[in-house]
């Protein structure tokens, strides 16, 4: 075609389309484009890892630099998905091995990774430079081992969340000498110490260090010296803030703190000694975001410290925080964009701080740019929710956990429908939202007529029938992630929007009514979707057809049923046969 | 929503995929007794919202009976996985607990004073801070201390207070915040004379 632009040209302009969604987009226009787009592709994000399979994404794109997978289902982090569910990085860490060999960078969420698939990407990524493993498992210190030993281009290695065996193997001192290009490095979830002077030795001779994140066996005194060697630092996890400091420790510790002049976030502070506390003070005013969500400290230190912090975006903090604290930050934190508050005694009926809906509607009042908020309380008004909504049209994040199941409007005793209700009408652009508290249907009849960006919905005992469901369903154009526990919806509102659950990436419900007869009939009708039934009370066959099962994954898929189920998963598919285990 | 969800609600037949509450044994309980025996008895658990209310009304009126809330945690069966918190957080929430729990109940350490006859046990969670503390010392054993300064201990007195701290060591009462010092003070030890001024005045 003499009047297309040479690939070569298609090739560059290709190379300002970041996104995936434009990418995808870019790779339908025609055969050509598809043909040119795919050998430039250079980051690959696969948001469920049984979508595909690896061998047709490495098929379709020869020359990935950058692979971001997930694996379990979200409920997994409340421990609602059992143990041996899947979400096993291996098979794609031995085709990216040897489909990538200039792979720089991997980032998995929720994933089961072994030591093997570590040492694999250890040897096979001469140019490896990020490893992200967020809550992930089944690696232990042995696998970082090998990753510290022969990763010469590492920049970045964070664990957040992870669970980590320790093998008690020195596995930070396997960085060689040699080595010096660490920018970030995120071990907070580590339960065991690492070797203090190999992790000085390793901070002194990286000059690009950006961000540490130190875990709790770091004691207080020996962070002082770890900030001498890095005054550049930009992100800093304390270890634990408490110590039996002298005087001169003390003031020695708020030089060095001091001295870290770029210092922008701060996270850490296990066990906080309120008197410590002051040696943070001067670094407040530069503060962007702020992680006390396991400083277990009185609301009159928390407030001290917060009300320093004019140029705060982000606070994770804990309850101690109080309605008063909120107000607070309400008064000093005007760009405050993110707030979560989390419980301190999540367990125990009666509260025991004085946190309840107004904190909430104080911040909505005085932070205009407030837009997501993950919020736990014990009590909410209906009334509460529509002066949040009015107050924050820009809101995109709202997940608001109220403690007791079912709980109603403490004011009135109705549900909270009308309150949600006004969240999705006011703020239109809401992407997340997670309900809580007294709910009927009419909560969802709101959130299907309203809620046109939401993309990811969380619900728990709410409900009354299948009609709620049906409005998600129908009524949610950008619906993408549903999870749904412990609510009375069953067969009829799943099979009549059958067609929807293809254009989104998952769905989750446990304890609900849906039943096995439906699950198969799902799984015949919809080749396109893997419908899994997850049920520890043994094979369904034992109970009758219209038994609910425990819980159900469906997802959407190319790569059709995956073969490394547990024996207490099933794949419903076309033949209405059950696979075996 | 349209008119299109109402025909839809007919469709439905509520009553065949209605999940009831009910104990087992009950009309409609037939979703529930097919489940295990434990989701079943955290199901019973949630009462309906009348239930509660008219569990609070009886309360009100039996005011005199002791509100049984410190046993309500583990008495209510809890519900897995809710509230949604990541088990690290929960962890690290268990252990702050269990330390507030035992030093709420007290933490009694000896007195000696050089020359006294016997011990006394007084108990570090009753004092707000360091000058209460050292008011009371001064009461029970009837002496007084100098004025404390970091550079040079208590001076104007032949009297210095003094702890063994977890390691073994004697220090200096008041060098440390007061939470520091409640948590690694083993004992403590008034020092009388020529061995409290070389305290006081060491480097």
């Amino acid at each position: 075609m003499a009047y297309s632009f040479p690939e070569e040209v298609l090739e560059h302009v290709f190379s300002f389309i970041g996104s995936d969604r434009d990418r995808n987009a870019v790779s339908l226009v025609c055969k050509s484009w598809y043909e040119i787009e795919r050998w430039c592709r250079r980051r690959v994000f696969v948001g469920n890892c049984y979508a595909v399979s690896p061998a047709a994404v490495v098929r379709r794109f020869p020359d990935v630099r950058s692979v971001e997978l997930k694996g379990k289902p979200h409920f997994a982090d409340f421990n609602l998905v059992p143990e041996g569910w899947g979400g096993y990085v291996s098979p794609w860490i031995t085709t990216l091995a040897r489909a990538y060999p200039w792979l720089e960078e991997i980032r998995l969420k929720r994933m089961v990774v072994t030591d093997e698939s570590l040492e694999l990407i250890a040897r096979s990524f001469k140019n490896f430079k990020v490893l992200v493993l967020s809550s992930c498992e089944g690696f232990s210190t042995d696998g970082l081992a090998a990753v510290a030993a022969n990763c010469r281009n590492l920049r970045e290695l964070d664990l957040r969340e992870s669970e980590v065996e320790d093998m008690s193997g020195h596995w930070l001192s396997h960085f060689p000498d040699s080595y010096t290009s660490l920018v970030s490095l995120n071990i907070s979830c580590l339960g065991s110490e690492v070797s203090f002077s190999a992790l000085e030795r390793l901070v002194s001779r990286c000059p690009d260090l950006r961000s540490l994140r130190l875990n709790r066996t770091v004691p207080l005194d020996r962070l002082a010296n770890l900030l001498r060697r890095a005054p550049q630092l930009a992100e800093l996890g304390t270890g634990v803030y408490s110590a039996e400091l002298r005087s001169d420790d003390f003031s020695n510790l708020v030089g060095a703190l001091a001295g870290c002049r770029e210092l922008r976030s701060l996270s850490g502070f296990w066990d906080v000694v309120p008197a410590y506390l002051p040696a943070v003070y001067p670094l407040c005013s530069g503060l962007t975001s702020l992680n006390l969500s396991y400083a277990t400290i009185q609301s009159s230190e928390l407030t001290k410290l917060i009300s320093q912090c004019h140029s705060l975006q982000r606070l994770w903090v804990l309850d101690y925080i109080e309605d008063s604290g909120l107000e607070a930050l309400a008064a000093c934190c005007k760009d405050l964009r993110e707030l979560r508050v989390f419980p301190s005694e999540p367990f125990n009926r009666e509260g025991n701080v004085s946190l309840t809906e107004q904190g909430l509607v104080s911040v909505s009042e005085g932070c205009s740019k407030l837009q997501s908020v993950l919020y736990f309380c014990r009590q909410m008004s209906n009334a509460a929710l529509l002066t949040i909504a009015r107050n924050r049209p820009n809101m995109t994040r709202f997940r608001l956990c109220i403690i007791e199941p079912r709980c109603p409007d403490y004011i009135t005793h109705e549900p909270l429908d009308t309150g949600f209700g006004a969240i999705v009408q006011h703020c239109k652009d809401l992407q997340r939202l997670s309900l809580s508290g007294l709910l009927t249907d009419r909560v969802f009849e709101y959130i299907g007529t309203y809620a046109k960006k939401l993309e990811m919905l969380s619900v728990a005992f709410a409900g009354d029938s299948d009609l709620g469901l049906h409005h998600v369903l129908s009524g949610c154009d950008s619906l993408r992630k549903l999870e749904i526990r412990d609510c009375p919806f069953g067969d009829k509102a799943l099979l009549a929007n059958a067609a929807k659950l293809e254009t989104m990436r998952s769905l989750w419900m446990s304890s609900c009514s849906v039943s096995f007869g439906a699950c198969k009939l799902l799984g015949q009708k919809m080749p396109r979707l893997n419908v899994e039934v997850i049920d520890e009370r043994g094979h369904p066959d034992s109970r009758p057809e219209s038994c609910p099962v425990e819980k159900l994954y469906i997802y959407r898929t190319v790569a059709g049923p995956r073969f490394d189920m547990p024996d207490f998963v099933w794949t419903m598919d076309e033949d209405s046969a059950l696979r075996p285990s | 929503m349209g008119s299109g969800g109402g025909g839809f609600e007919k469709d439905l037949n509520m009553e065949a995929t209605e999940l009831r509450l009910g104990l087992p044994g009950t009309a409609s309980s037939t979703a529930v007794t097919d489940q295990e025996p434990e989701a079943r008895q955290a199901r019973n658990n949630k009462r309906s919202l009348v239930d509660r209310r008219e569990e609070e009304v009886s309360e009100d009126a039996s005011r005199a009976l002791p509100k049984d809330h410190d046993s309500a945690p583990s008495s209510k069966a809890q519900i897995v996985g809710w509230p949604p918190i990541r088990s690290y957080r929960k962890n690290t929430l268990q252990t702050k607990k269990t330390e507030a729990e035992t030093s709420s109940s007290g933490i009694y350490v000896k007195v000696s004073m050089d020359g006294a006859p016997y011990l006394r046990k007084i108990d570090l969670n009753v004092y707000k801070g360091y000058s209460d503390l050292l008011k009371a010392l001064q009461n029970m054993f009837k002496f007084t201390i100098g004025e404390y300064s970091e550079r040079e201990g208590y001076k104007g007195s032949e009297f210095a207070p003094t702890y063994e701290d977890k390691d073994g060591d004697w220090m200096l009462v008041g060098d440390v915040p007061w939470e520091m010092f409640m948590t690694s003070c083993k004992r403590l030890r008034i020092m009388r004379g020529s061995e409290a001024r070389g305290l006081g005045c060491a480097v």
